[in-house]
């Protein structure tokens, strides 16, 4: 329950940071808040030559009024949580935010620890993937922007090379008139969810809602519930459309079933979960 | 506190320096970058008030505050903390007079074999010094941070929440930059 032997540096610049990624060829890791890679030091699930914190870098933590909203990704997710701009301008993430681990964890996780670990039950992925977010990664050849929908490939796994550093979220602000809730099913609150939802209703220009709806814990990553968002697109916000894409949703999942949940009983927490979520943020003025 | 690069695959690995601010007195020391900041505060330090309990960021024994924030000291290293001023359990009784929250613990049967105590104490300081009036509910979520398999929770609730009606809940000296 102690961490391996490792080098540790804690370079002052991003440059520093990605020249120490490539002088240890893929054996190093990233250190941002810690609160998942420490504890798999503490059980040798990881072993790498060097750690390289990220903490000492300056300017890499901080939050840009604008939009999209720009997060840098050494930002703790208690920052985001007392944050003025993000109650504002990113609803659903502080609503989130308060599903994230602890207080005690929030006080040193990051956001972009959070999102680059990409454990398929975390909460800021799914928000990063239901508002159409993107992450800035620097690395030896430049820096690059992918796409939310792009950026998680599988369970821990995304597409920022080794070489890469995450180093800016980007998440479009919140309109005005919209709707946004979050609402998650564990069985202790601060784990982590067995399904979570999130939802953003938006006023369009043109008349009809756009609806965004994404869930966790019922697949590899986190999902964009594209049938739904339709039915809702098309009907209005109605008891019955709000059922509709509840039962469509479920149907439309491929949830793994492990320990936690078996498959059918991950879909049926979907739809429950989506149907109460999506009644109450419709509601809501 | 960067080395050299590349560093071989050979390289030793040295000790590096860590100053900590604890509970208002500075300490200088060196470790091995795999210290923890729990094993540093008990071993190098002595302060052995914060427990090393489940060691993976669980169940909150550790817990203590750096720069006036409740955190987990199993899941940081000592050399990531360097710098911070932290306030341990041993901070917060002055002489023989127990922090208020301590005498709530006492008068409210809040423990019962004290290991989880430390840590149930300094996430309850972080919770009640942002939350002046919290409901029951509110000191359940917080307190869900913190395992104890004695009490059944009901004393530590009770606790903080008598904690809670004593007024604000100051940072405790040494907690932030004088």
């Amino acid at each position: 329950m102690k961490p391996p032997r490792f080098q540790y540096h804690a370079p002052g610049s991003i440059p520093e940071a990605i020249d120490h990624l490539a002088a240890y060829g893929g054996d190093a890791r990233l250190l941002s808040g810690g609160q998942s890679l420490v504890p798999m030091l503490n059980f040798r699930l990881v072993e790498p030559r060097a750690l390289i914190d990220l903490a000492r870098i300056p300017g890499l933590a901080g939050i840009r009024d604008g939009d999209p909203l720009v997060i840098g990704a050494m930002t703790r997710q208690r920052a985001l949580e007392d944050s003025p701009i993000i109650a504002r301008r990113a609803p659903l993430m502080r609503e989130a935010l308060r599903w994230v681990g602890h207080l005690p964890t929030r006080s040193r996780g990051t956001i972009g620890g959070s999102i680059a670990h990409a454990d398929p039950a975390a909460e800021l992925p799914l928000v990063l993937v239901t508002c159409e977010g993107s992450v800035c990664v620097q690395g030896p050849s430049g820096s690059r922007s992918i796409a939310a929908d792009e950026l998680f490939e599988s369970m821990f796994s995304t597409r920022i090379a080794a070489d890469e550093i995450l180093t800016e979220v980007h998440l479009p602000a919140a309109v005005t008139g919209g709707r946004y809730g979050f609402d998650e099913y564990a069985r202790r609150h601060g784990d982590f969810a067995i399904v979570a939802v999130a939802v953003s209703l938006e006023p369009t220009a043109a008349g009809p809602l756009r609806a965004r709806l994404g869930a966790s814990g019922v697949g590899q990553v986190p999902q964009r519930l594209r049938t739904a968002e339709a039915v809702l697109e098309a009907q209005g916000l109605t008891a019955g459309s709000i059922a509709a894409a509840a039962t469509q949703a479920a149907e439309a999942v491929d949830p793994v079933g492990d320990a936690n949940g078996s498959a059918d009983y991950r879909r049926h927490i979907l739809k429950t979960l989506l149907e109460r979520t999506l009644a109450r943020t419709a509601a809501t003025a | 506190m960067s080395t050299p690069l590349p560093a071989p695959a050979d390289a030793p690995i040295d000790d590096l320096p860590v100053t900590l601010v604890v509970n208002g007195k500075t300490f200088h020391g060196r470790c091995e970058p795999r210290r923890l900041l729990v094993d540093f505060l008990r071993e190098d330090l002595g302060l052995t008030g914060t427990h090393a309990g489940c060691e993976h960021g669980i169940c909150g024994a550790c817990t203590v505050l750096i720069d006036g924030q409740a955190s987990r000291t199993c899941t940081l290293l000592a050399v990531q903390a360097s710098g911070a001023r932290i306030v341990t359990v041993e901070g917060l009784a002055q002489g023989e007079t127990l922090h208020p929250l301590q005498q709530c613990f006492h008068e409210h049967h809040a423990l019962q074999c004290g290991f989880c105590t430390p840590g149930m104490l300094l996430t309850a300081i972080d919770f009640l010094h942002g939350h002046p009036n919290p409901d029951e509910t509110e000191v359940r979520e917080a307190m869900s941070a913190a395992v104890c398999r004695c009490t059944g929770y009901a004393g530590i609730v009770n606790a903080v929440m008598a904690a809670a009606r004593l007024g604000p809940m100051p940072l405790p000296a040494g907690a932030l930059p004088d």
